[in-house]
């Protein structure tokens, strides 16, 4: 298999020590994460644990006010360390993210048309009328039906799920190096989710993208993933490939996830309302779930 | 005697200068109280749509909706926050349930008002729905996608409404979180006497929680019924396809199975069965004339 070949190939993003800080608030405490060339990395974790915020800083789109440390390496270069104009150049061209929330990626005032070419045009120097037919062929290759009339809709005009294929038609337009798509099929029914997962799937195995898919979603997990990662509290618990981690789990944290899944036979719900502070801030004390060692 | 009962509802999206989209294309949907109802289908089918007629939020080209024995009628914003406050919805998009400018605590003491609730506090509702009541002061953009959610529904519960409407409502949390908090939405509306219409995609988690199930596909409700029959034997064909198409999470890599054909445009719908052209199963029949029957609405499933 394709993914097999590249087991070995150069990493083309790798995450280094990654810490971020808003105020005192310590969100993500040393982040280590490797992508390779037609590889999928899935990134499974608690809510909270700061899975968007790595995202994030590898776009160097951190909110106000928060500092970074460690390195964020792109083919070599460090993120971290780059000017905003430098930034401005490989967002979008090598390194693109597809939103949690399809509302941030889209801007509501433009026609999607208008959205997904400007980039084209800015960093690829297509003329309009190339930069239309090939915005054209990736609302296609996304599934939006009438490609062609869609193109000149606004972003209200469509369901949530439309919405967020539009988000990852955008993120495609200029062919980047690495996607970061965060929680990409949530807005999605299953049979259209399998088809982005496809999707997904066939960028990497056939250009080479480097995908990063943060999903909660245990299942998309096990059909795309190569390596899948799991987050709690800003520090990556467990790393290591799809199979391995899903069947047996190192990580209690990783099991009690397993766990959680309604399965065929289980038996009711347990009326217990989530315990205080699920989703907690790091050191906060959090869920349920077990902690380590515990 | 149902809450809320939908019949045959029509709903048109309108764009000056282009075909009206028919995003519900009569549907027929009824939760009682203390119900939950699970409305599950293909992205674009038009759930969303059709939460927002039952709120009055978007008017009814056709059909009725009717709530606690009384039509609902789209009114200005204003006056609906009045009539309809025993309606309330979690929006798909948790920005469009939160004021960005706004503490999130501020607002759900607005729904602790309305429903004249003086002993909950704003961050009691929050601990409620597991974050720390401290969390109160802080504005949603300081939240994660997750615990936006889940202050959506604080807000939407404190109003103590008697009809829920989760649109995708905990889409954005963890597999553990998910099932607690779904839980949690379906115990708060039972115990109180509340129907909940629980929209997802989560089919997993439809299934935890919902008695019934309706399907939609196209702008219609293609099969309804009680949660375990449904699951244990679908019988419309696009509800096979649904249920054969969740992921499951063994590490095998297996891709899930699409299903063929294009994603139909609800402004061109196709003529007889709207899923003949993807049916896998479909009969000359299917393309002439539309079986517009339940509780299957199949050919190969007609009313005995
Ligand atoms: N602008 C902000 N200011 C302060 N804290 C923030 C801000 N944005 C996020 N946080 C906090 O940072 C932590 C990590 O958030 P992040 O969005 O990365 O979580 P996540 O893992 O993506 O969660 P989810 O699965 O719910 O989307 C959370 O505790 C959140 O409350
Ligand atoms: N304001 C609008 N103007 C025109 N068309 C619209 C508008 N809002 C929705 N639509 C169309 O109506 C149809 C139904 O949309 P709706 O949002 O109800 O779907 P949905 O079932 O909620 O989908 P999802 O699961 O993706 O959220 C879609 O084809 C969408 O493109
Ligand atoms: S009516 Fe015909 S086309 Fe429609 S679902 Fe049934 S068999 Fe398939
Ligand atoms: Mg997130
Ligand atoms: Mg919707």
């Amino acid at each position: 298999m394709t993914a097999n070949d590249q087991r070995d190939a150069a990493p083309v993003l790798s995450v280094e020590g990654l810490t971020v800080s808003i105020g005192e608030h310590e969100i993500l405490r040393g982040v280590d994460l490797v992508l390779t060339p037609g590889r999928v990395h899935g990134l499974a974790g608690e809510s909270g644990s700061g899975k968007t915020m790595t995202g994030l800083a590898a776009l160097g789109l951190l909110p106000h006010g928060a500092r970074a440390g460690g390195r964020i390496l792109l083919d070599g270069r460090d993120l971290l360390a780059l000017s905003q104009r430098d930034l401005n150049a490989i967002r979008g061209r090598e390194i693109a993210m597809v939103f949690q929330d399809p509302a941030t990626s889209l801007h509501p005032m433009l026609t999607i048309g208008r959205q997904l070419t400007e980039h084209m045009r800015h960093h690829l120097r297509l003329g309009k009328a190339e930069a239309r037919a090939r915005a054209i062929g990736l609302l296609g290759q996304v599934r939006i039906p009438g490609p062609a009339a869609a193109i000149d809709r606004y972003p209200h005009q469509f369901s949530g799920g439309m919405r967020q294929r539009i988000a990852i038609a955008i993120a495609l337009a200029c062919g980047p190096k690495v996607l970061i798509a965060d929680e990409p099929t949530t807005a999605l029914d299953v049979t259209v989710q399998a088809g982005v997962l496809r999707l997904l799937r066939s960028l990497c195995d056939d250009l080479g993208l480097a995908v990063l898919l943060v999903t909660h979603d245990l299942g998309v997990m096990s059909a795309v993933a190569d390596e899948v990662s799991v987050m709690r509290e800003g520090l990556v618990l467990e790393t290591g490939p799809r199979g391995r981690v899903l069947r047996e789990p190192e990580h209690p944290y990783t099991r009690a996830l397993l766990d959680a899944l309604p399965r065929e036979g289980s038996a009711t719900p347990t009326d217990a309302p989530p315990k205080d502070g699920s989703d907690a801030l790091p050191g906060e004390g959090s869920d349920a779930l077990p902690r380590e060692g515990s | 005697m149902s809450l809320l009962t939908v019949e045959d509802l029509v709903v048109d999206h309108r764009t000056p200068g282009r075909p009206a989209v028919r995003a519900v294309a009569g549907a027929s949907l009824s939760v009682a109280a203390g119900e939950v109802v699970g409305l599950v289908g293909e992205s674009g089918c038009g759930k969303s749509t059709l939460a927002r007629a039952v709120c009055g939020l978007v008017p009814a080209g056709g059909g009725t909706v009717s709530f606690e024995g009384g039509p609902v009628t789209p009114l200005g914003l204003r006056r609906r926050d009045r009539a309809l406050t025993k309606i309330q919805m979690v929006f798909q998009d948790p920005y469009a349930s939160l004021n960005p400018r706004r503490r999130v605590g501020a607002q759900i003491a607005d729904g602790l008002a309305t429903a004249g609730d003086r002993e909950t506090t704003a961050g009691g509702m929050l601990e409620r729905v597991g974050l720390p009541a401290r969390m109160a002061e802080r504005y949603p953009h300081e939240f994660s996608g997750g615990q936006r959610q889940r202050i959506a529904i604080a807000r939407a519960l404190a109003a103590r409404p008697s009809l829920l409407i989760g649109d995708e409502p905990i889409s954005a949390l963890d597999a553990s979180a998910q099932a607690q908090v779904a839980t949690l939405m379906r115990n708060l509306a039972v115990e109180s006497g509340a129907g909940l219409l629980f929209i997802s995609h989560d089919l997993s988690v439809v299934r935890l929680i919902a008695d019934r199930i309706a399907v939609m596909y196209l702008g219609k409700i293609v099969e309804t019924g009680p949660t375990a029959e449904i699951w244990a034997d679908p019988r419309h064909p696009y509800t096979q396809a649904l249920l054969r198409a969740i992921p499951e999470p063994d590490g095998l890599g297996r891709l899930p199975e699409e299903l063929p054909g294009d994603v139909p445009d609800p402004a061109d719908p196709p003529p007889g069965c709207r899923f003949h052209p993807r049916c896998p199963v479909a009969m000359d029949v299917c393309a002439e004339k539309e079986p517009a029957f339940g509780p299957v609405s199949c050919w190969l499933h007609p009313p005995a």
